[in-house]
């Protein structure tokens, strides 16, 4: 009964992981930028609608609407005036670049919010109880994980079916390519900002109400162990986004529990580093020989 | 003077940038002999040769061969507390301070270029992305297993446990009543004795720059921007791609433990926690903003850098923030075309090679 509290535990983190991981990977898929900066979303996106619910007094539905208006807005923002400018940039430019939009939102939460960190009640309080009480299963959880196979279904329906996706799929695959069939680049790419940013509030009211409390840095940590899932699953892959932050969820849930408090992000870094050099392209990745 | 017409470009760029820093550190010295240096500033000169360390040594991987490493201060991690280790337990058989201090950068240099084979020789074979997410992973990793660690000394030897449970604590090394406390777990570093002076940096500095100049400008150093450049096209004119990409990769974890040494030995308390993702990335900024490959970009990009947020302070709380927007405006700035091209005609002719990534 301990192991599967754990296992749902770590199915509940590994969800909110995956959603963070599915905005990245979306975003490394076309840009092919590492946007560090996405963690720092997550963190506005918890704080809206932290402050849409304790001072405007607006039902949690309501909250996590406007956190998503707001970080779609932010993301679209942040693209058109710090990422767009260097498109024929070299690529550790624009990685310093999202480093820096990093330390920009963070401080700029820093200055709005204060440096203490707040408390966050659960958007679903209340718990589940099954077997006389044995097995109890917080609600978010529950919606956690629900929310993340709706969106993972909906955002494979939405590359495989949709022009806009077919699109984003297009430009990931060849940019130069996909404007000479008349797919606006800019438009897209602003399309998938605004798309992982969105998830990324999702993520941020989900990942607030499993840890209860939000500070200016509640997003950097997430987001990196994000960026490891994507990069675990295979970066670039949709379903791989998924199964990467899934597992790493639980593996952190497993290794907190049984081997270490201490080493758990250790023992997470380890099996990424083992499964790369297994699979250099991660795990659903799709490996390209090159062509000389 | 004709001999010094007849060098070659790089030769005199290398010569310029070991003059400057020999300048840089008499005036610097001078400075502070007259009293005109104010106490942050000159707390902040060792740490100033340690970051101008890590960023040339930083540069030999990024700029020089190529790949992205976000976990350099990992290496740096490694070689502060193996320093500290070394130069705190040898306090009774090496009573002179500088032969301690020399003792310890060694030890720090040699364990961190430990560290970088452990890491290079499985990693290297990863491509860019990827290897940037494993040196990361790294530097996570030996920030944790550094906070689990206990470490003492006392007359029969060194002390060591391993804290994986959370549960020991110094008490459980068993040591008799005079012993050393090194490391604490995660309250780190406590009790060190500082060692490290500016005198010490400038020469760390100096060593650094002869090693990374010369490396750069050997055969080997050839070889490895020839990987850089094209990889396949330098395998298939037979440069051993591993051994070379080790070579460098063994070199900059080798440095950066010499520089954490150093560092280390500055503080009377350090946690393993200063050394996180955030110092690598300050670090990767230096070499970025500095100009990738460009080893006197590094200098003073880390120079100017570190002071930056200090001079800042007049802003108090909003300094980091004016820093980020400088960060991004300068990003934004130094890779705008239309600029590019503005400040493209006031160069006689274009530096080749120095800029290509």
């Amino acid at each position: 009964m301990e192991f599967l509290s754990y296992l749902i535990s770590g199915i509940s983190l590994g969800s909110i992981y995956a959603i963070i991981a599915l905005g990245y990977t979306m975003v490394y898929g076309i840009a092919k930028m590492l946007n560090f900066a996405h963690g720092d979303v997550i963190m506005v996106g918890g704080y809206v609608s932290l402050v849409a619910m304790t001072s405007l007094g607006v039902p949690s539905v309501a909250a996590i609407l406007l956190a998503m208006v707001v970080c779609t807005i932010l993301g679209v923002v942040i693209e058109r005036l710090a990422y767009k400018p260097l498109r024929d940039a070299p690529s550790l430019a624009v990685l310093i670049t999202a480093i820096g939009v990093s330390y920009f939102l963070q401080n700029a939460a820093l200055q709005v919010w204060g440096a203490n960190p707040r408390m966050y009640a659960s958007v679903a309080s209340g718990t589940l109880k099954l077997f006389d009480g044995q097995l109890t299963i917080p609600y978010v959880s529950l919606l956690t994980v629900a929310a993340c196979i709706v969106i993972m279904v909906g955002l494979t329906l939405f590359t495989s079916r949709t022009k806009m996706g077919k699109a984003m799929r297009a430009c990931s695959e060849d940019k130069g390519a996909a404007q000479l069939m008349g797919i606006d680049v800019n438009r897209t790419i602003s399309m998938t900002f605004a798309i992982g940013s969105a998830l990324a509030a999702i993520a941020g009211v989900l990942l607030c109400s499993y840890t209860t409390s939000l500070s200016p840095t509640t997003g950097s940590m997430p987001g990196i162990k994000a960026f490891t899932a994507a990069v675990f699953g295979g970066i670039g892959s949709i379903p791989g986004a998924f199964l990467g932050g899934l597992l790493l969820g639980i593996i952190e849930s497993m290794a907190k529990a049984y081997i270490s408090m201490q080493l758990a992000n250790s023992i997470v870094f380890a099996v990424l580093i083992v499964v790369l050099l297994v699979r250099p392209a991660g795990l659903l990745g799709k490996y390209v020989p090159e062509k000389v | 003077m004709k001999k010094l017409k007849s060098l070659k470009t790089t030769t005199k760029v290398d010569f310029a940038t070991y003059l400057g820093v020999i300048a840089a550190f008499f005036i610097v010295s001078l400075l502070r002999s007259q009293g005109l240096l104010n106490r942050s500033l000159t707390g902040m000169l060792v740490p100033i040769c340690c970051y101008i360390v890590m960023a040339v040594s930083l540069n030999l991987t990024v700029g020089i061969l190529g790949e992205l490493s976000l976990g350099h201060a990992g290496f740096m991690s490694v070689g502060a507390f193996s320093g500290i280790i070394v130069a705190m337990s040898l306090q009774s058989a090496m009573p002179v301070a500088w032969v301690r201090l020399l003792a310890a950068l060694i030890a720090g240099a040699l364990f961190a270029a430990l560290a970088g084979l452990i890491v290079g020789v499985p990693v290297l074979r990863l491509r860019g992305d990827y290897l940037a997410i494993v040196t990361l992973a790294f530097g996570e990793i030996i920030k944790e297993l550094i906070n689990c660690l206990l470490v003492g000394y006392d007359e029969n030897g060194l002390h060591m446990a391993f804290n994986i449970s959370g549960t020991l604590t110094i008490d459980d090394l068993h040591m008799s009543p005079g012993a050393v406390t090194i490391i604490k777990g995660a309250q780190g570093a406590t009790g060190t004795e500082k060692l490290a002076t500016f005198g010490a940096g400038f020469l760390l500095v100096m060593v650094t720059l002869v090693v990374v100049l010369n490396l750069v400008r050997s055969r080997a150093g050839r070889a490895v921007m020839a990987i850089r450049d094209n990889r396949i096209a330098a395998e298939s004119i037979g440069v051993n791609v591993t051994k070379y990409k080790l070579i460098a990769f063994i070199t900059s974890a080798a440095l950066a433990g010499a520089s954490g040494a150093l560092f280390g030995l500055n503080y009377s308390s350090l946690v393993a926690s200063k050394f996180d993702f955030n110092t690598s990335i300050l670090v990767l900024v230096y070499v970025v903003l500095g100009g990738l490959g460009n080893i006197w970009g590094s200098i003073i990009a880390a120079a100017v850098l570190y002071i930056l947020p200090e001079a800042l302070r007049q802003f108090s709380d909003y300094r980091m923030l004016v820093y980020a927007i400088v960060l991004i405006l300068v990003m934004l700035a130094t890779n705008n075309p239309t600029l590019k091209n503005f400040l493209g005609r006031f160069k006689p002719r274009k530096q080749q090679g120095k800029e290509a990534v």
